[in-house]
Formats: structure tokens, C-alpha cells, sequence
């Protein structure tokens, strides 16, 4: 035994070294910082720019958000037959994350290590891309136009590579609140929201103008379908209005679950659960597969819902745009404002690579996002400055026709993220001519 | 953490084999011959692949750890993926709120957590067998994951928590990418388990679950605790599952419930069948087969620039249909197509191989 343990000795002491080796500093504190790698321009060829995103493809995000990156995809490729940005195509990398956060930082790792892409463009989920943010930003890489509306996209100090797109769910609250309370003041107010920022952020500018209002708060979980113990809560609260914080899935599963209870509330729904179009796909998939079927137009008229961005069948230089893109490129994929958001996404950040200028590095394309130079398609500016990393700024509010058609109800607004007033929105907007993105 | 603990286990009297070794020496001979071969495979391959190799390693954790669960005492678990939960989860909060500590302490209070939710589970398993055992433990891995939601402040609901692991010593910092280092460390903390697990099913402890597993009745006679014997083998599979999932929250620098559905579960059985049940060495195939397997033919779907439907489950079949094919050919999975070789190529040697030989590999 004790020659074992002699021979034994040195090669159980190497194991143990390398395990004690990871003890000098707590597992939690801060490390010391790399190299600073912000001037270089990995992905940056004579005549391509690699781009990566996540995207949920498959799971419970997928139906509602699986055609973003169809949208954003066609507005490349639109901008690359026309010669691309300073002659250089871009190069659309989407990985399937299934909206699981794992496989979100596997992909990530692998777009950033493996591909060496030059910047995320528009990765997708709020559960997903928070795991993301503190690697992109170790790294350096430039993290743009996040595809979620929480408010931890807008953290100079700490994620200074990461900028936000949509609006956030606290400036929308705060709209969407106010709608409320001005035009269905008086009414029982329910909530619906997801069990993460979604919800919490959402509720923080609800609560500013409707906290007296609300009966019931309930929450859902993404990776449970079954929403009828929330929606039998809010009928019992008694609640004549509610506040849907949801994607689209959970949109469609609260309205069609609240249908076979005989329960009428008036949904008010934020923007990224609330287009119509979408919905109604959603609303007759799901029904289907239940053995039923639904009449979309009679579950989602007088839907109230809030966006951004013109709405797909709106009378707009952008939507041209759009529509000319989508008829040469997707045809088959139905023009929903889901297919606008991921062209509006792409647009945007086409134009900061072309805004970036010619020698373009990480550093300046980030220099570009803050500098206030980004007039993107939506009805409200965008907040992005030296010391915001925010997307859009305010909202509207429309409502749901019979027919599935929108009618804007209360015009573009604009706000801020703590407790600021609403007001009107700019009513200039540039236009795709103006702009000039491409010839 | 392995130097003192792997002396303890040995059996009184070691059995020499062939090399002149005790199985202990020739254990941990291999563990660092690994353990060199990773890091040299490391430097050499670029910081992606670093994040795969390392994937394969808490992989191979947590389908060995289950391998010796069904192999050894013939009980299944549909759940091992909530051990590993269990081991991510306390890994994360103990990074998130008790930043002080380092590192291998965490994974040392991981492999405790997710030993005691073990212990807790092989209480109740012990009693149950077949499909009962299974139905028992698929519950585990749909319900445990939902406390998230119960606890959404504490355990960051749907969203689950994000941090960043700082294990390099500032010696390294610089000079190693963290990538190589995390692979490192995966390597090392598995491989150490790995030798504790071989020794463990080589020796007395061993024998005795081998006994349990081809019947109770005698090996109750002979004095052996059935029911201990099984909750102490549900311990030791968690324990390795708990580490996997510590091992991986340390990799990836998050813990979410999104990440441990039944799916996981399923497929790490499944990894153990493909490799071979009840041999470490069929984990190791199992392991790969599971992280290549699918990059592989995500790759291939992506060159084939087929459409999203086809794209999406296209791995999933590619997988199923390599699991079918090799159950049906090779019913003792990957490990027995290599072992029907060697015997057919040295026939003299087929004598000297006991199934206990077998199952203590590593």
C-alpha cells in the first residue's frame, strides 16, 4: 500500500492542482479585463460582411416569430442585389435556438468563435439573449438591435457593444396604461404576462397610470400551454379588461381559451403579441389542432393593441418598400407585420453599416448607433444617443377590425423609460428615397 | 479535491491485472493520460470546437453516472435530467449570491445538493421497479424545473439566471483563451469523477450492486441491504448528474428551466443506450455521438439549404434513426461493436475477460 500510495501521489497531486488552480479568486467576482479588441473587424472582407442572429425556429416562441428572420433575410438579400453596402454583400448567418437559453449561448459561441462574425444583428428573446449579453460584451462584439423590448438592453456603462430596437415594455406600459386609464377608465383591469422582464418590465409602466385598476396579476410560464387557471382567475377577479403582456402564442391561446369560457374581456395586448395577422394564423393553427374551428375575425375584432412600426396593410412609402420586397423575394410567406419587424431590423442595421463608413471596425459601427444618425421606418425616433441604448420611443395604439385590418385609435406617442410625461410624437418621418440606402 | 479521496475506496486487498497495476493505478494512469491528451487536443482545435470538447465531457459525466445506475443495480431513470438541474441550479446561485466562494467549492456544494436529492429519490425508487421506477422519475423530470416559476425572484422564473464564472488564475488570464481553460476544468472534474465511479464499480461496493442487480432475494441472503444498496446507487448517478449540471452552468454561465425538459432526460438515456449500457467507455460514445451526432447533421442540413421544417427535424431523425440501427446490430451499442471485434481479432484473450472487467473500465 504504501508503494501505491508513493507512486500514486504525484499523479492524484496533478489532478488536484488543476482543480485547485481555479481557487484563487471567488467564482463570482469580477474578472480582470482582455484585450481590448473593440478597433478590429473580424467578419470584414473586401466584398462580404458575416452577420449572425438566434432565432427561435422551433419551440414555444416559433409560431408568431419563426418568419422575422424570413423578413429580415429577403431585405438582405434585397440590399445585396443592389450591390450591397460599400460593395460588400451581407452575409445572414440564423441559428435555431429553439428559445432555449442553452442552446442560445451554444450558437452564439458558435457564430462568434466558430463563424467570427462581425456583429448579432437582432437576437431574439429576453430569456434567450440575457444569457448572451456579458460574452458579446466580453468579447467586444457588437450586439445590435436586440429583439426584445426589456429594459437591460439600455446598460451603457455595463453592455456597452449591446443596443436595444423595439420599444420597451415600460415605455409601452406606461401607453398603454394611460389608453386605459383614459378612454376604459372605471373598468376592472386583469393582467396576463410572461413570468420574466416581459411582464415585470411591462407592469412597471402600467402600474404608473392603472395600479388602483388592477384585480388580478397572473403569470404564464413559455414552456406551459395551458393558460385556462389564469384566465379562470381573471374571469373571477372579475376583470372587463386585460392587459395582455404575451408573444403571440400565448395571445392567441389567452383569446381562445377566454372563448370557450364565454368570457368577453377587452384584450388590450403590447406590440409583440398583438399583430393581427399573426394571430390569426395562430388562432386557426391552434383550433385546428384542437378539432375545431374559429372564425379569426370574430375573436380578435375590437382587439386594442400598441406597435411601432407601420402596420403591413398601411398606406406608407415604407410598407412600398416592404411589399415590393416580400412580392420579389418570400412571396409564399404572408406579409404580417412580423415579416415588417424583421425587414425594419435589417433596413436598420444596413443602414448603420453604411452610415459606419467604408474602413468599417466594430468600434465604429457602435460609434454610428450613438451618434443619432439612425432614421429607421417606425412612427417614433429612436432614443439611441451616448447615453441611451434604447430602441424606439414610443408607441401607438390601434384596434382590430372585423376583417383583421387595423385602425390606428390614438396617434404615435413618445416617452421615456422612468416616470416622464407622454407626448405626441414627431410627425416627420424620412423616407426609404430620402434615406437613399441603396441605388 | 481527488488526491485524498481516491485512496479511500480501494479494495482491502487490490487485484493486479494484466499491466502489473492495481485497477486504482491503472485508473488514475488513464485519467491523466486523458487528461493530457485534452489539453494537447485543445491548443490545437479552434475555441469552438474547446466549447464542444468540453460539452462531450459533462456529457459524459452525467450519461456515466446513469450507466452505472442501470447497469450496475438495473434500476431506470427518466430523470436524470433534474439532477442536473439540481447541480446547475446550485452552481448558479451560490455564483450569484455567494460570489466569494470559488469555484470547485461551488461544484463540491453542487455534487452535495443534487447527492441528497439522489438519496431522496433512491428512498422512494428503491421501492418501485419497471415502469413504475420510470413513471416515478419522468414526474422528477417535468416537476422539479416548474419551481422556478414558484420562486420567480429567487430563481429568476422562465428567465432562470445568467452570470459569469471567473475561475482562471490570474496567472493565465491573457495568455489561455477561456475557452481552453473551461475546457480544462470540465475535463479535469470529470475525469477525477470518473476514476472515483471506476473504482468504486470495480470493487466491493461493486460486486455488491452486481448482486442486488441478478437477484435480490440471494443477495439478501448473503447479507447484503438491498434497499441501501439501491439508494446509495441512486446517490452516486446523481451525484455525477449534479456535476454535469454544475460542469455546464460553469461552461455556459447560465441556468434556466428551458434547458432541463424531459427531452434532456430522454436523450441521455438514450446516449447511454447508443453507447452501450453499463460500461464507462460506452458513455464516452454516447457522450460524442450526443454533441456530434447533432452538430454533424445540423451542419449537413444547413449545406442542404432545405426548408425550416425539414431543417429542424432532420437532426432528431438523423439521431433516432442511428439509435435504431445500432440497437438492432449491435444490441450492446457502440461499446459492443469495438468488444465483438477484439474478440473475433484475439480469441485467447476472450477467457480472461469477466463481465466485472467489463463494467469497471474507464
Amino acid at each position: 500500500m504504501r508503494l501505491l500510495r508513493r507512486r500514486l501521489g504525484p499523479l492524484a497531486g496533478t489532478l488536484a492542482a488543476v482543480l485547485l488552480a481555479s481557487a484563487c479568486a471567488g467564482a463570482g467576482s469580477t474578472p480582470t479585463g482582455g484585450a481590448d479588441k473593440a478597433d478590429s473587424a473580424p467578419g470584414v472582407t473586401d466584398d462580404k460582411v458575416v452577420i449572425g442572429t438566434h432565432q427561435p425556429l422551433t419551440g414555444p416562441a416559433a409560431p408568431g416569430y419563426s418568419t422575422i428572420s424570413a423578413g429580415a433575410r429577403a431585405m438582405y438579400s434585397y440590399i445585396n442585389d443592389k450591390g450591397g453596402i460599400h460593395g460588400r454583400k451581407i452575409d445572414y448567418r440564423v441559428e435555431d435556438d429553439g428559445y432555449n437559453p442553452t442552446r442560445t449561448v451554444e450558437v452564439v459561441k458558435k457564430l462568434v468563435l466558430q463563424d467570427e462574425v462581425f456583429a448579432i444583428v437582432g437576437g431574439l428573446g429576453t430569456p434567450t439573449h440575457s444569457k448572451v449579453v456579458d460574452f458579446l460584451n466580453s468579447e467586444r462584439v457588437p450586439d445590435l438591435l436586440v429583439a426584445s423590448g426589456a429594459l437591460r438592453w439600455d446598460d451603457v456603462a455595463k453592455s456597452p457593444t449591446t443596443f436595444g430596437f423595439q420599444v420597451d415594455y415600460t415605455r409601452e406600459g406606461k401607453i398603454l396604461g394611460s389608453h386605459i386609464r383614459n378612454n376604459l377608465g372605471g373598468q376592472k383591469v386583469g393582467v396576463l404576462h410572461q413570468n420574466d422582464d416581459v411582464g415585470r418590465d411591462g407592469m412597471k409602466g402600467l402600474d404608473q397610470f392603472i395600479a388602483d385598476a388592477v384585480v388580478s396579476r397572473q403569470p404564464y410560464d413559455p414552456a406551459n400551454t395551458d393558460v385556462l387557471p389564469q384566465i379562470t382567475a381573471l374571469k373571477n377577479a372579475g376583470a372587463q379588461v386585460v392587459v395582455c403582456e404575451c408573444v403571440p402564442a400565448f395571445t392567441a391561446l389567452a383569446i381562445l381559451t377566454s372563448a370557450r369560457l364565454g368570457y368577453k374581456p377587452q384584450f388590450v395586448v403590447s406590440s409583440i403579441g398583438a399583430d393581427p395577422r399573426t394571430l390569426a394564423g395562430l388562432l386557426a393553427d391552434f383550433a385546428k389542432r384542437g378539432g375545431t374551428e374559429v372564425s379569426a375575425g370574430a375573436l380578435l375584432g375590437g382587439l386594442i393593441g400598441a406597435g411601432y412600426l407601420p402596420d403591413a396593410a398601411a398606406d406608407d412609402p415604407w410598407i412600398t418598400l416592404f411589399k415590393e420586397v416580400h412580392q420579389k423575394y418570400i412571396p409564399t410567406v404572408p406579409l404580417t407585420n412580423t415579416v415588417v419587424y424583421g425587414m425594419a431590423q435589417a433596413y436598420t442595421f444596413a443602414q448603420a453599416l453604411k452610415e459606419a463608413g467604408h474602413d468599417v471596425t466594430r468600434q465604429k459601427i457602435i460609434d454610428t448607433m450613438t451618434s443619432g444618425a439612425l432614421k429607421g421606418p417606425g412612427l417614433t425616433p429612436f432614443a439611441f444617443g451616448p447615453d441611451s441604448h434604447s430602441g424606439y420611443t414610443g408607441a401607438y395604439i390601434f384596434k382590430v377590425n372585423p376583417d383583421t385590418s387595423t385602425t390606428m385609435i390614438a396617434a404615435p406617442v413618445v416617452t421615456d423609460r422612468e416616470n416622464g410625461p407622454i407626448k405626441p410624437a414627431p410627425t416627420t418621418r424620412k423616407t426609404p428615397t430620402e434615406i437613399a440606402l441603396v441605388r | 479535491m481527488a488526491a485524498d479521496t481516491v485512496i479511500a475506496p480501494a479494495p482491502p486487498a487490490p487485484v493486479t491485472s494484466r499491466a502489473g497495476l492495481s485497477p486504482l493505478a491503472r485508473h488514475l494512469l488513464l485519467a491523466v493520460l486523458a487528461l493530457a491528451a485534452i489539453v494537447l487536443l485543445s491548443m490545437v482545435v479552434d475555441p469552438f470546437t474547446n466549447v464542444r470538447l468540453a460539452t462531450v465531457g459533462y456529457y459524459l459525466l452525467a450519461v456515466a453516472g446513469l450507466t452505472v445506475l442501470t447497469g450496475l443495480t438495473g434500476q431506470v431513470s427518466l430523470g436524470h435530467g433534474a439532477f442536473m438541474f439540481v447541480g446547475a441550479y446550485t452552481v448558479a446561485l451560490l455564483v450569484v449570491y455567494v460570489p466569494a466562494l470559488p469555484f470547485w467549492v461551488d461544484l463540491l456544494l453542487a455534487a452535495v445538493a443534487s447527492g441528497l436529492a439522489g438519496a431522496l429519490t433512491g428512498a422512494a425508487a428503491a421501492r418501485l421497479t419497471g415502469p413504475y421506477l420510470a413513471g416515478a422519475t419522468l414526474a422528477l423530470a417535468v416537476g422539479l424545473p416548474s419551481v422556478t416559476q414558484r420562486f420567480p425572484d429567487f430563481l429568476g422564473g422562465s428567465n432562470g439566471l445568467g452570470f459569469t464564472v471567473n475561475s482562471m488564475p490570474a496567472g493565465l488570464a491573457g495568455t489561455v483563451p477561456s475557452t481552453r481553460w473551461q475546457a480544462w476544468v470540465v475535463w479535469a472534474v470529470v475525469l477525477a469523477a470518473l476514476v472515483l465511479l471506476a473504482n468504486l464499480t470495480r470493487g466491493r461496493v461493486g460486486r455488491r450492486l452486481r448482486a442486488v442487480r441478478d437477484d435480490e432475494v440471494s443477495a439478501a441472503l448473503a447479507g447484503i441491504h438491498v434497499g441501501r444498496m439501491k439508494v446509495f446507487a441512486f446517490l452516486v448517478s446523481a451525484v455525477c448528474a449534479g456535476l454535469a449540471g454544475g460542469l455546464q452552468a460553469f461552461l455556459l454561465g447560465t441556468a434556466a428551466p428551458g434547458s432541463f425538459t424531459p427531452a434532456l432526460s430522454l436523450s441521455l438515456l438514450a446516449a447511454m443506450v447508443l453507447g452501450g449500457v453499463g460500461s464507462l467507455w460506452g458513455a464516452l460514445w454516447g457522450a460524442l455521438a450526443l454533441v456530434f451526432l447533432q452538430a454533424g447533421s445540423e451542419e449537413l442540413t444547413h449545406a442542404l439549404a432545405l426548408g425550416t421544417d425539414v431543417s429542424n427535424n432532420l437532426p432528431l431523425a438523423i439521431y433516432g434513426l442511428v439509435l435504431i440501427g445500432v440497437v438492432l446490430a449491435f444490441p450492446q451499442g457502440i461499446h459492443g461493436i469495438g468488444r465483438t471485434l477484439r474478440t473475433r481479432l484475439r480469441p485467447r484473450r476472450t477467457p480472461a475477460r469477466t463481465s466485472a472487467d467489463d463494467e469497471g473500465e474507464a
